[in-house]
């Protein structure tokens, strides 16, 4: 079946296919915006149902860590949404090892359940993205 | 891959992940403040040659010269202008601005 | 904008959302449900409960898509379709059932 929009055809661009996206977060939760804004963008394109991947490399490591309390800084506590990004079907987390290591963290640190790769691997993993979009 | 990197390796690690990250093979573009990184005896100089063993480094002309910087780029660091840039990004297959 | 309700003023924004998520109670789900022409029934109160936990346990207001897939999880499979949350609210279950719960407009909703 033919879909049309005023006129315009849907091609197969726009209805069928699926393009790999990656969204790469390198900050820490609170200092800035980005990983706030990082993580609505992410929570949106579930709604494209594209084949989504999040990694985690440097400071942006941080974002995941365990027994975030925000209180007494009166900003949200944003932590618990990675929780929910299985439910959107996000299920490609990713980690940096060298990034982990150096930040004296361990996977049992992180409030979701991650893959680790090393830079190596993140490399390839990279390369084989459609899109890929930083914060 | 292409990974185009706009901060300066004195002040951010940008350019330090970025070159940890990108494959053999892979190219690198430099931009803005990230020109300070193709600079002779800059902090990551010593990456910088390392990478060029196996992967194509570019620094932006413009932004380089408008730092006074033209005249101290590594060897092997290749030049480009804004529409340099542009042919960068369309042979590459896909492309990363670092932050 | 906001609304006064048994002698308490309740801010909201320009779409009716309260702005502070601590203020709700089951009044102001009352008050607002009447706004939005909603009756409250049984049915209506057990999807705004499950929205508030999930808005706690996540701190986010779930996509319709989420919503629709963890109610069928958790109420059933017969109560997990759009159509039996759009009946309850016809406005759409994460617009309107999310503003009745007192939660933000759900991230991504266009």
């Amino acid at each position: 079946m033919t879909e049309t929009t005023g006129g315009v055809e849907l091609d197969e661009e726009m209805s069928g296919v699926i393009k790999k996206f990656m969204f790469v977060n390198r900050k820490a939760p609170y200092g800035t915006i980005y990983a706030l804004e990082g993580l609505e963008v992410v929570l949106i394109s579930a709604a494209f149902d594209q084949d989504v991947s999040l990694v985690f490399l440097d400071d942006g490591i941080y974002q995941l860590v365990k027994g975030q309390h925000t209180k007494a800084i009166d900003v949200k506590n944003f932590s618990p949404t990675y929780r929910a990004l299985e439910g959107y079907d996000i299920e490609k987390l990713y980690v940096e090892k060298e990034s982990l290591e150096a930040r004296n963290l361990t996977v049992d640190n992180l409030i979701v359940p991650v893959e680790v790769l090393t830079s190596a691997e993140m490399a390839a993993l990279m390369t084989e993205q459609d899109v890929v979009i930083s914060f | 891959m292409l990974h185009i990197v706009n901060k300066s390796p004195s002040e951010r690690n940008t350019l330090d992940s970025c070159l940890r990250m990108s494959g053999k093979g892979s190219a690198v573009l430099l931009i803005e403040d990230g020109v300070y990184g193709a600079t002779k005896g800059n902090i990551a100089e010593g990456k910088i040659k390392e990478a060029l063993k196996d992967r194509s480094v570019y620094a932006l002309w413009p932004d380089l010269e408008a730092r006074g910087m033209q005249d101290a780029v590594i060897e092997g660091v290749k030049l480009v202008d804004y529409g340099g840039f542009v042919d960068l990004v369309a042979e590459h297959n896909n492309a990363q601005s670092w932050l | 904008m906001s609304f006064e309700l048994n002698g308490k003023t309740y801010e909201t924004d320009e779409e009716g959302y309260l702005i502070n998520l601590s203020e709700w109670n089951e009044d102001v789900a009352k008050y607002l449900a009447a706004e939005e022409k909603v009756d409250l029934s049984d049915n209506h109160w057990e999807v705004i409960n499950f929205l508030r936990e999930y808005y706690n346990d996540y701190q986010i207001a779930p996509a319709v898509r989420v919503l629709t897939k963890a109610i069928g999880k958790k109420l059933g499979p017969e109560k997990g379709s759009s159509k039996y949350l759009y009946e309850l609210f016809p406005y759409g279950p994460a617009k309107q059932a999310c503003k009745i719960a007192g939660l933000p407009k759900p991230t991504g909703c266009i």
